[in-house]
């Protein structure tokens, strides 16, 4: 992964006047070749610290295994049903299936009271798990970033207002608001995405905020505003991509939070609608046989939403870790 | 001091203020309207023309959003058509419930996780310290429901030691009546506050512990101990109060699981089967008074810092 050079907060004098590039002096360049230039604090020409920072993460033994973790469940969840074909999704199931077979005869990971394939059935509710879990953390961070970004640059009451916008949904607990508005709008796989955005996106704002006001008086944004740049290409080339370490770090944790906010919905019965599944809404059908004794309906989709859960934040932690490589550099 | 209350304070209403204005927008935003959610699929054009008139929705929307104002001053929270009751009504028997549930079960969290992270801090990097510390992961990653449900298979079924749910008829006073059918709700929901209280607690002490204060102390020749819980311990531990405060709507949230989990009739299970059974007058009640009760509680945990931070309590000036 790529890094900036420029987002730490100010260390020292010395450290603030080091690294900034010479703004380009226009005596030889060709008007042409300015927007291929780095300017101070873009995110090119960075492939030491690029390596510095894979170097921390992979040292972090524990972001490493989260990392195999993920990286098993991706492909068990979307190329396991490639491989292991089982029924997912048709009526016929129910009228003649073996309903709460224990494992082994056929079906490894036994059947649930409807007669699906647990192990066939992980697979499937996990592909909707991790679909949600990543593109509705995707969704909330564009959103926040935009927005903090957009506050923090302008600034006045304007940012005033934004924010306190934010304070304001952020005191709503997050369940009330997301099934306030499940039930609003019926839910759909898509829906859930948007509405679990929607409720994630006020933190991303405020960090983003936060370093958009330490970023837009440092000097090479004030290099840029000389020179006439707009303020579309200061946030958007200058101020985001300094941030991406927040972002990138607050973007891992979230996709974890964003399937723990599914299971969530599953369990009170809004999750993924059927005949699709998530593994909180199996792990909720399964209460019912799990207490007669089917232990295989709960446990696998509970360890899953564990083990996936557990990895991310790992990873994020390892990523926030090896963010501050750039603190220790100097 | 009373400057930062009164701002304090000031905060607390705007924010209240917005809250309301959200709560009215979701009612204006479902699809058909208020009508379509009261009379179902089957309405006449006519119906809902009637509906609109009694019920004032055919008046301009910042009428609209007056009236309901004015009606949340008199307590007035809307009405349950699937329940034919006011929504208020459903919320008074409930919301003390959810109360003491909250109150009881933070209260107990701070009770386990403060020293969880006092020890921490003594035995660092050993293993009790990495043991304690994989511990609060897993409890953040576990989903509360799957835990509350792993505890009635074990507690309840197995070893018959709890029952698997508190009393049909509790009132807001049975926790303290009749804790045994209480405990295992209140691991449920104290689960994640331990792990999440707990990892502050050990951070914020590792932190003190390098401050100029507790060199200075140790230079003077305080004993380790007198270090560790005469300056390290009581400057974390104020901030903690702001750690509950920022925590209450995620506690609110865990106790909306929770009461699902072991079927306790509060505001939770209130909004569960309201939500169920497509009851949105209901639900956004449940929402609007639950975020009030969480600003509040922000707000007294606040003030209790105020009280307890010497720089804040002599200060004019936060």
């Amino acid at each position: 992964m790529t890094l900036p050079d420029e987002a730490t907060p100010p260390l020292g004098p010395e450290d603030l006047l080091g690294p900034v590039a010479p703004a380009p002096a226009g005596d030889i360049v060709a008007p042409a070749d300015v927007h291929a230039m780095p300017e101070g604090g873009e995110v090119s020409s960075v492939g030491g610290m690029g390596r510095q920072i894979l170097r921390v993460f992979i040292e972090n033994k524990l972001a490493v295994v989260g990392l195999f973790v993920i990286v098993f469940f991706i492909l068990f969840c979307f190329v396991g049903p490639l491989l292991y074909h089982t029924n997912q999704n048709n009526a016929e199931l129910a009228l003649n299936a073996n309903q709460n077979a224990s494992p082994g005869s056929g079906d490894p990971l036994g059947t649930d009271a409807t007669g699906f394939d647990m192990l066939g059935r992980l697979m499937f509710g996990g592909q909707a798990s991790l679909i949600v879990g990543f593109a509705s953390a995707f969704v909330a961070t564009v959103i926040g970033v935009v927005y903090g970004a957009v506050a923090g640059f302008v600034g006045g009451w304007i940012d005033a207002i934004m924010m306190r916008f934010v304070d304001m949904l952020l005191s709503v607990p997050v369940l009330f608001l997301l099934i306030a508005l499940v039930t609003i709008y019926k839910q759909s796989e898509v829906l859930i995405i948007v509405v679990i955005a929607f409720v994630s996106w006020l933190v991303p704002a405020r960090l983003v905020r936060g370093e958009t006001l330490t970023l837009r008086v440092r000097e090479y944004v004030e290099a840029v505003r000389v020179m006439g740049g707009s303020r579309t290409r200061i946030v958007g080339r200058h101020i985001v991509p300094n941030s991406i370490g927040t972002i990138v770090v607050f973007a891992t944790f979230q996709v974890a939070d964003s399937i723990l906010l599914l299971a969530a919905l599953g369990f009170i019965g809004l999750g993924i609608p059927a005949p699709g599944t998530d593994w909180g809404t199996m792990l909720s059908n399964g209460v019912n046989s799990a207490a007669l004794g089917y232990w295989w309906e709960i446990y696998p989709a509970g360890l899953c939403i564990v083990l996936v859960v557990i990895a991310f934040n790992f990873i994020g932690d390892a990523l926030r870790d090896a963010l501050e490589v750039r603190l220790q550099r100097n | 001091m009373t400057g930062f209350l009164i701002r304090r304070i000031l905060q607390a209403i705007v924010v209240i203020l917005g809250v309301v204005f959200i709560v009215f927008l979701l009612g204006k935003l479902i699809p058909g309207g208020e009508a379509a959610a009261a009379l179902g699929p089957r309405r006449s054009p006519a119906q809902v023309a009637h509906f609109n008139l009694v019920n004032g929705l055919d008046l301009p929307i910042y009428d609209q959003l007056w009236r309901y104002f004015w009606g949340l001053l008199h307590l007035n929270l809307g009405y349950s058509f699937k329940n034919n009751e006011g929504v208020k009504e459903l919320i008074s028997q409930r919301l003390p419930k959810t109360l003491t549930l909250v109150g009881v079960s933070t209260l107990v969290a701070l009770i386990i996780a403060v020293p969880l992270g006092i020890l921490q801090v003594v035995k660092r990097y050993s293993p009790i310290d990495y043991l304690l510390t994989s511990g609060s992961f897993l409890f953040y990653a576990m989903p509360p429901f799957f835990l509350g449900f792993l505890l009635i298979l074990y507690f309840s079924f197995d070893l018959h030691l709890f029952p698997v749910s508190p009393p049909i008829d509790s009132g807001p006073l049975t926790i303290f009546t009749d804790p045994r059918a209480f405990v295992l709700p209140v691991i449920t929901l104290s689960a994640i506050t331990i792990a999440s209280f707990s990892r502050y607690m050990r951070s914020s002490m590792m932190d003190a512990l390098t401050q100029d204060y507790v060199r200075t102390a140790r230079a003077k020749g305080a004993s380790p101990n007198r270090v560790l819980y005469g300056h390290a311990l009581r400057n974390a531990l104020i901030p903690i109060l702001t750690l509950i405060g920022l925590s209450l709507p995620a506690i609110a949230s865990g106790a909306l699981i929770t009461e699902t989990v072991f079927n306790y009739p509060g505001m939770g299970l209130l909004t569960v089967t309201a939500a169920t059974n497509n009851d949105i007058p209901t639900v956004l009640g449940t929402t609007l008074v639950i975020t009030i009760f969480t600003v509040a509680g922000s707000l007294l945990a606040d003030v209790l810092y105020a009280i307890a931070d010497p720089r804040i309590r002599f200060g004019s000036t936060a």
